[in-house]
């Protein structure tokens, strides 16, 4: 199963890379629905024991929430501020790419000494877990638009709860209702403010809400 | 037995390399709907300018009729180090990949330094983006061959290639398949296919690899032409021996696996030529910091 698990590690690992590389919003937002459908997959791949049906469920709602819901809200605030391209990130794409590489190297190196003290059997989770973490994070700094952004902060997300499900082995259910939950609320209440921020100023460019004064 | 084997390898490989390139073209033309030129054209093209005399400008010098010859030498030695699939190359030694790298960057040198020596503006301009995209192109290539290298623990070409997919090495499978999908970006820069440079257009302010030719013409075009076709060989059967895991140890089975494969990436080719644009110049360094990215996820798979 392992080998399995390894495998969808670095699907994530390259859906982290095209996040990076690509402009489109829509392009994006399907990235994002990859990795739930990968993520749904992980916590199945990960445990040693049949699966429980405790476990089955939270694999059905991981993909219901990160794979349908939320992609459908970001898609439906895309369609309404009518942004479809990240024109001009503060990052290049390029430049982008190439600070991911740095970031996943420097992912493994963090997690090669972590590797003793946790043990899971897949060696490749902990810096994939990682590594969209930053890459998350990446997002975040690197892009103007406030629903790349968002994306941004889904991604990051995605690489806490993958850390989660390799950890929480034992009961993983209530950790991740609970970070499940957070999520579609904050996902939720963004794209209302997404929303708000392209109705009052006609755009969603986060740098230049920093020239707003009162 | 082996050096029989490899050496009906490299003949085929000789005789076959300018198919290639009329079977792309066949594609491209069954895409568009038409008929498409006769499969053996680029023979004909051969023939035809082997039999032309050539004129020379009177500010080129010797470089310049040194290079098609030279760039031609170093191609067929680097082929004779090429594996056809999991069958041994001509020559074998210890860390020959590099070596074969370096062999198709003094070919490029080669084609550059001809294309500066016509004093043309205009090939000077070809020249420099080919050696702006070989730049990212050669760090791809040698790191996927370092990957290879590190995964399989060999470090000659024959030996990586004979390990790919033996049952030992099972393991590296998904980085196997990363590293031919970095291969197959650099087989369409190297080779100046669509999504980087089109080859058909002539006289455009955005192609590579036709400008820098624009001064040759006759046999050393012939020559030219020629090494293209045994560079684009080349490439194809390093990505065949990655992507088709087939070994089976007999010589009249893996030979024609191997050539049906070679020619099944050049009708791949053909169909992504039909199917995608060339992208603007400025893109194309982003595509091979992509494939870059692909090749280093592939080494850590390995490494994990």
């Amino acid at each position: 199963m392992h080998q399995w698990t390894d495998i969808f590690i670095l699907g994530l690992v390259l859906t982290n890379f095209h996040l990076l590389a690509t402009s489109r919003l829509k392009a994006v937002i399907q990235t994002t629905v990859f990795q739930a459908i990968v993520l749904s997959v992980i916590i199945l791949t990960i445990t040693d024991r049949p699966w429980s049906p405790m476990l089955l469920a939270l694999s059905m709602i991981t993909f219901t929430v990160k794979g349908a819901l939320l992609p459908w809200l970001l898609s439906r605030a895309m369609k309404k501020v009518s942004v479809l391209r990240e024109i001009e990130p503060i990052v290049g794409y390029s430049i982008s790419v190439l600070t991911g590489m740095i970031l996943l190297v420097l992912s493994f190196v963090i997690s090669l000494p972590l590797r003793t003290s946790v043990s899971m059997g897949s060696t490749f989770l902990l810096p994939g877990a990682l590594f969209t973490t930053l890459t998350g994070l990446m997002m975040i700094v690197s892009r103007k638009k406030a629903l790349t952004q968002v994306v941004g902060y889904l991604v990051m997300e995605n690489g806490v709860y993958t850390f989660g499900a390799a950890l929480a082995v034992k009961e993983p259910m209530l950790v991740q209702m609970g970070v499940l939950l957070d999520v579609f609320v904050a996902v939720f209440i963004m794209g209302i403010t997404v929303h708000q921020i392209a109705r009052e100023f006609d755009h969603i460019d986060t740098d230049r809400l920093s020239e707003l004064k009162d | 037995m082996t050096v029989l084997t490899s050496i009906a390898n490299l003949l085929l490989a000789l005789a076959l390399s300018p198919l290639l390139i009329g079977i792309i073209n066949r594609t491209k033309a069954k895409f568009a709907g038409r008929k498409g030129q006769p499969l053996l054209q680029p023979y004909y093209d051969l023939i035809k300018l082997m039999k032309k005399g050539s004129v020379y400008s009177t500010t080129s010098t010797w470089v310049f009729r040194l290079s098609p010859v030279a760039s031609l030498a170093a191609l067929l030695i680097a082929l004779t180090i090429v594996p056809s699939g999991g069958m041994s190359g001509l020559l074998s030694f210890t860390g020959d990949f590099v070596f074969m790298a370096y062999l198709l960057g003094l070919a490029r040198f080669l084609t550059v330094i001809a294309a500066l020596d016509t004093g043309s503006a205009f090939e000077g301009m070809g020249a420099s983006r080919e050696v702006q995209f070989a730049i990212i192109a050669e760090v791809v290539l040698l790191t996927g061959l370092a990957v290879l290298a590190i995964g399989t623990g060999k470090i000659s070409l024959t030996g990586i290639y004979a390990k790919l997919w033996d049952s030992s090495a099972s393991s590296l499978g998904p980085g196997v398949i990363l590293v031919a999908f970095a291969f197959l970006i650099i087989l369409l820069t190297e080779n100046a296919r669509i999504p980087v440079d089109d080859p058909n257009t002539h006289l455009e302010l955005s192609m590579i690899h036709e400008v820098m030719v624009l001064d040759h013409g006759g046999i050393d075009l012939a020559f030219i032409q020629y090494g293209a076709a045994l560079k684009l060989w080349l490439f194809a059967a390093l990505l065949t021996g990655l992507a088709i895991p087939c070994r089976f140890g007999i010589f009249y089975l893996d030979m024609p696996v191997n050539i049906a494969g070679i020619f099944f990436t050049a009708i791949l080719i053909g169909i992504i030529e039909s199917c995608m644009a060339r992208l603007r110049l400025l893109y194309v360094p982003q595509m091979l910091i992509v494939a870059l990215a692909v090749t280093l996820a592939s080494l850590l798979w390995i490494l994990r």
